[in-house]
This record gives C-alpha cells, structure tokens and sequence, in this order.
C-alpha cells in the first residue's frame, strides 16, 4: 500500500486497535489532522495539549488499554511535559505522537522547534525521533509494545513534518524485534519458594499492595491469595480499589496520611509483603525506620526497584502476571498452618483498625469534606470510577471513598499533579462509557485545567465535579498550620472567579451548595441527571486531613484527630 | 569506590546522552566516559568509570540503565578479571636540547612515544593503566606541560566469552 506518513500513523494506530485519540492540531502535524478529518478518526479535541495527555492517562488508566495524545511541535510538545512525568511516575502506558519541523530545519531553531526528545528523556520510558518516513511503522510498532508492556510507560514519537508527507509502501510489522528489551519478566521459582517458606515461619503478616497489581491486572489472583490466608492487607494510593473495601483485615491506605492500623501494623509486623509497590517516601515515612521488625519481601516487574528506598530481605523479581498466581499455588497447602501462625495477630490488627477508623468531626452547621465523599460515596454505584485532583480533598477521597476494584480510583500519585483531574476524568469516561465518573477537586486544582469544562460540554462527557470548595490551597495552608506559624503565605484563595458561572459559561450545569440540607438533595438530583455538571460546596478552611505522619518521622508517630483539637 | 563498566548499547544518536544523563540525575558521578564502535556495526560499547559509594548503590544505577530500551548489555567490568588500558597524549614545552633529552629519556622509560616534535615542543603517547598514565604525568609535571588529552579507560574482561553473551 502506497500511502503518506501521515496515513500510515493512521493505519498504525488502527492495527493498534486504538479507539480514540486526544490532541490539539498545529503546523507540523497539519498533514497528520487532513488524514484524520479524511478517514474519520475518532478524535477529542481538548482546549489545551496538558488536557489532551491527562485525558489520555485517565483513559489508559481506566481501561488499561494504552492512551494515545497528539501535539503539534514546539510548544504544542512542551504543553505535555507535565502530562507525561504525570504519566512516568505512576506507570500510565502512553503514546505521545508529537510533530517536528521538518527534517532540513531540525536544529536550527527553527520556528516552533523544541528538542522534544532531548526534553522528555528523563520522563519516558522511551523516546524517538522519526526523520525518515520508512522508520515509521516499525517505530510506531515497537512504541506501543514498549508502552504497555513490562512496566507500562509513555512512549514519545516526534515525528517530523516532512515526513508525514512524505510517500511509503506501508506495511505494518508482526512482530518486535528490540536486543534490549524483551518485556517479558519471568523471575526465579526458588525466590518464591523462598518466600513461601518466610510465610510459614511467620506470626505477624502483613501485605502491601500497590499500583503493580493494578496495571498488571492481577487483582483476582491477589484478592485470592489474601482470602485463602487471611492476611491482614494495606495498600498505597496507587493500589487503592485492590482489596475490597469489606474485606476483613483491610487496613486501608497506609503513610503519611494512612490509617492509624496500617501504619501500626507496619511497624509491628514481623514479614512485611510488599506487591507491586515502590516505597514511596510519601507512604515510609522515615524511610530507615520502616517496618524495623519486618523481613520485607518485595515482588516487583522491576529490577531497579528493588532496594531503591528500602532494603529488602527477599526479592521476587517478575511479572505479577506470572508470581502471584504461583504464589497461590504454593502457599495453598500451608494455608491452615500459616492461618494458625498468625491468628492472634489477625485479630490484634482487626480489632486496632475498627477502634481507629478514618474519622472526622462531624458539624451541624457546616458541610465536611469527608461527609461530601462519604456521602457520593453512597449515592453512587459501586463500579463508579472516582476520580481526584491533588490536595487535601485527594486524600480524603483516598480515606472515605470506597472503591470496589481497581482501576476504579484514578489520582495522580508519585507527581501530584494539579490540574489532573478534570482531563482525566473525561478520558476516564470516553473509556468506561458504562460507568458513572465522579470527580472530587479543589478550588484551587479546579482552576488548573478548568477550560476543559468546555470540552465535556462540547462532546457531552457525562462527569460530575464536585468543587470541595473551602477558599483556600487546603493542604498548603494544613502545612503552614502545622509547620510554619500559621503563615498563610500566598495560601488563602477566596477568589472572586465563581466556578459555578465559569461552569455554566463553558456550557455545562453549575450548582452551589451553601447549606448543609441541601447536601444529600442536590447531590442525589445531580447525579441522576444525564450529562456534565459542576457542584460547588462550601466547607470550613481550617480541617486538616488525618491522620498525619509529619516529614522526618515514624510511621507510629502520627498526629491523631484527637491530639490535633488540642493544639 | 572507583568501578568501570562497559555497556553495549544500540548505534543510535541520543544514546549516549541518555546513558550519561540518567547516571548523573541519579547523582552519580562520572569520573570517565568513552564510546566507539565494536565488532558489530550498529553496536556502540560505551566505557564508563564511576563513583558509587558500595555495590549496592552501583547496582541501583546498573538496573536503571539497564531499563533503557537501546541498552543491549550491561556489565560491570570491576568484578571479572580484565585488561584495562588508558591512552595519553601530552605536549610538553622542550625549548633547549638539554630539556629535551630530559624528557625523551623519560619516555624511554616509561615506554612512551615521542609522536611529534617542534622547535619548541614534543607530544608523547603512553598506553596503560591508569596509574602509569598518573605516574607518567607526575614527572612531566617538573617540566612545563602545555596540554594534555586523555581517553579514560577501556576495559575487556579476559577469556574467551564476550560480554555481549554473559
Ligand atoms: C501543579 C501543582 N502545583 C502546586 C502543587 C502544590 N500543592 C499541593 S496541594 C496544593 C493545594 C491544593 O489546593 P486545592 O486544589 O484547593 O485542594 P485542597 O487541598 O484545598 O483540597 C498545592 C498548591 C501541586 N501539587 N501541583
């Protein structure tokens, strides 16, 4: 087939099986937007490119398929960055097409010329730069085998403008062909074996679960393995959605702002079995005095995380997809034994969670945070995806949400990236359109991408937003509380903006919420309704989100509500 | 702890930027570094000696690299059994015979190469390991040295297996 690049990235992508693309045309990839207008590509176009690859990872992340994201050259390229560090961090396969000034003008500072590849080295998991429209359909091949296989990642393609116009005979590749890079992971039977055997001698178990099992999609073998043993589980922000929330001896989240139990039995247990997880310093606390009486035991696709932050007694290196189900297997004939070992321990820890739950004070006045999410929590169905924005409402959500599977809590983890939400909840969407999407934002993180209310008017994306609105930068301002004097530096908001206009100005329902009995009505009407809507609900500016593990501390040495009313 | 290590990596542009900027953003430091080409046509072997406070903190940096996709092999060189060899140009400023014998004599013993010499200079080549380079440079230094260019090592493990296939 003799075709241009343009059309070849095209047919690429359809042998991808890809549904949709998000992006935001220009110049270089102008032969690139006639090809899709000429073959009807399903396209969203957002109102800024950070909207387009935040859209791209909601879609990936609530699919677990890959997202796809097009931008023009130069500034078009350097709109995604955030995006695509967004992406890195939490593991989110992408492909991100990019166009390039043409080849003769590539390192001239050309007009719209940026060093896409040179930039975004540090935050892919791979890059290319195409010059020669023969390379494209291998690249583009090997671009989303490398994306979402092994530990998924985004992949950059910066393509220059010639060749997308530029003539070829189109074939696409069967199969990769990379020395260095197989994407298949099958570690060592005798670690597991070993590991096996620390489970048997040990008295105080406890699991660690993260976004691993949630990419590699391996929760029903993990949720088995926690029923067969019973074995109190804790997750990470990344692998909330893992255990079911009734599950008994699920702790919830653990670290900085993880329940009392969790953090507890981390520091009590006496084998600590990390899954998927990468010890993020947000969720060790301070890091040497992690788990101190644990053997941890790390089952991890990546060599490089292993003792990365922490040291571990064991590591089982591999795809979860081939670990955990042996793990089942083997552990199966010692279940009663292991069970036993830990009995006491199991009750211990049950008994700790359900004196020391999540909690709040709860006002007659005034609409809590916490009730807000409690509340959508219980108006809504249990495969509604949730997704946040970052600050004080993000781990409220984490904390009083539940979520019943995975991919089910979309929020960016290891960047915390502002802005995030909104975009990603329509991509969410565009990818489940079954599933209700909620997303939980701040005043502050609402403003951040806020034109893209206009694209979930302009296509008719059904999320709901519902503004946690309490006029300030709420986890900067609990720091400032907490750390610095009560400086309030650059922290209060009280905008004049009214996000309930700016709502209805871009095209979609605004509704506010002042009193508290309107809560459950308002929310009830909303969230039946078809179609895109924002509520914004007043909420005191002083809460703080606890449990709090302070920076430089032990897990154990949280701040609890009742020692913070004190204060 | 000083530790060298070789890396097979794809013949491509932007791999050796790669290579060294990840070792660096992962605080790292770089003492050498060196790329050329092998046996294989689109295989570069890029020579590196780094600073890592203990094998464990080495590893941490390899099993990064070794997640780069153009990264073919990876192997640190300190453990096995090697050859490692430096190459050295310097130019020494020889303006009266007297100087000038003084300094042929020493790259005789030093088993140098006087490879080009002036009115008023000699450059001299020396092949070897790191410290006969140093010791060769301590000499010279009683003479007034004019510029020096140096490779960084490279190394090759002894025996008969290849890194490529360790
Ligand atoms: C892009 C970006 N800039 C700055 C920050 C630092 N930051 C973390 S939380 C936060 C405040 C968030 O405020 P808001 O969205 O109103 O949520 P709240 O904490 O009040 O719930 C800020 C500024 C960030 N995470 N991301």
């Amino acid at each position: 087939m003799r075709i241009n690049g343009a059309r070849a990235v095209i047919e690429s992508l359809k042998n991808e099986d890809v549904e949709i693309v998000f992006g935001y045309p220009g110049g270089a990839v102008l032969t690139l937007y006639d090809e899709i207008y000429k073959t009807k590509f399903p396209h969203i176009l957002t109102k800024h490119e950070q909207g387009a690859v935040h859209a791209a990872d909601g879609y990936a992340r609530a699919t677990g398929k890959i997202g796809v994201c097009i931008a023009t050259s130069g500034p078009g390229a350097t709109n995604l960055i955030t995006g695509i560090a967004t992406a890195n961090i939490d593991s989110i396969p992408l492909v991100c097409i990019t166009g390039q000034v043409a080849t003769p003008f590539i390192g001239r500072d050309s007009f719209q010329e940026a060093d896409v590849c040179g930039i975004t080295s540090p935050i892919t998991k791979h890059n290319y730069l195409v010059r020669d429209v023969r390379e494209l359909s291998r690249v583009l091949k090997e671009a989303f085998f490398i994306a979402g296989t092994g530990r998924p990642g985004p992949v950059v393609i910066d393509i220059a403008k010639d060749v997308f116009a530029a003539e070829v005979d189109y074939e696409y590749p069967a199969e990769v062909n990379l020395r260095g890079y197989s994407g298949k992971y099958i570690g060592n039977e005798k670690d597991l074996d070993k590991a096996v055997k620390l489970l048997k001698q040990a008295e105080k178990p406890l699991v660690f679960v993260g976004g691993g099992v949630v990419s590699s999609g391996t929760y029903i073998s993990f949720r088995e393995f926690i029923n067969m043993l019973g074995i109190p589980v804790t997750s990470t922000l990344m692998g909330l959605g893992c255990v079911e929330p009734e599950q008994k001896g699920n702790l919830g989240m653990a670290g900085m702002h993880g329940s009392y139990a969790a953090n507890m039995a981390i520091m009590q247990c006496d084998l600590l079995i990390g899954i998927g997880v990468r010890f993020d310093d947000r969720v060790t606390g301070i890091m040497k005095e992690f788990a101190p009486k644990a053997k941890i035991i790390q089952f991890d696709i990546d060599y490089a995380e292993v003792n990365k932050n922490v040291v571990s007694y064991l590591s089982v290196i591999g795809d979860l997809r081939w670990s955990l189900p042996l793990l089942c297997k083997k552990t199966k004939i010692y279940a009663e034994k292991i069970k036993k070992n830990s009995a006491q321990w199991i009750d211990y820890v049950i008994k700790m969670h359900k004196n020391n739950p999540f909690s709040y004070k709860k006002s007659d006045n005034h609409i809590m945070a916490q009730e807000i999410i409690e509340k959508t929590a219980e108006l809504t169905e249990n495969d509604t995806i949730a997704v946040t924005d970052v600050g004080q409402h993000q781990m409220w959500a984490a904390q009083f949400f539940k979520v019943y599977g995975p991919r089910h809590f979309i929020t960016s983890g290891g960047l915390g990236t502002m802005g995030y939400g909104l975009p990603a909840a329509m991509g969410a969407k565009i990818g489940c359109p079954d599933k209700a999407v909620v997303l939980f934002t701040g005043d502050g993180s609402i403003m951040m991408n806020c034109q893209e209310m206009a694209t979930l008017a302009d296509y008719d994306i059904n999320v709901k937003i519902i503004v946690i609105h309490n006029h300030v930068l709420g986890m900067v301002t609990q720091w400032q509380r907490m750390f610095y004097g009560k400086r309030y530096s650059q922290s209060i908001l009280n905008s004049k903006a009214d996000i309930v206009k700016i709502a209805q100005a871009m095209g979609i329902k605004g509704i506010r919420i002042d009193e508290k009995t309107d809560l459950i009505k308002i929310l009830k009407q909303t969230l039946a309704q078809q179609g895109p809507a924002l509520i914004d609900v007043n909420v005191p500016d002083t809460e703080d989100v606890l449990p709090m593990v302070p920076g430089g501390k032990r897990l154990d040495q949280m701040i609890m509500e009742s020692e913070a009313a004190n204060k | 702890m000083k530790y060298q290590i070789a890396i097979l990596v794809e013949n491509k542009p932007g791999v050796l930027t790669h290579v060294s900027g990840l070792i660096s953003r992962r605080a790292f430091n770089i003492e050498t570094i060196n790329a050329g080409y092998t046996e294989e046509d689109d295989v570069t072997r890029i020579n590196i000696v780094v600073n890592a406070s203990d094998n464990m903190e080495l590893n941490k940096v390899i099993h990064q690299m070794a997640k780069l996709i153009d990264v073919i092999k990876i192997v640190n060189i300190s453990e096995l059994p090697s050859i490692s060899r430096e190459l050295i140009l310097v130019k020494v400023k020889a303006d009266s015979p007297g100087v000038r014998a003084d300094i042929v004599n020493i790259a005789n013993i030093f088993r140098a190469h006087i490879v080009d010499v002036g009115h008023q200079n000699v450059v001299i080549e020396l092949t070897g390991e790191q410290d006969k380079l140093a010791a060769l440079v301590d000499m010279l230094g009683c003479y007034e040295v004019l510029e020096i260019a140096r490779t960084g090592p490279v190394a090759l493990s002894r025996g008969i297996t290849p890194i490529k296939n360790m």
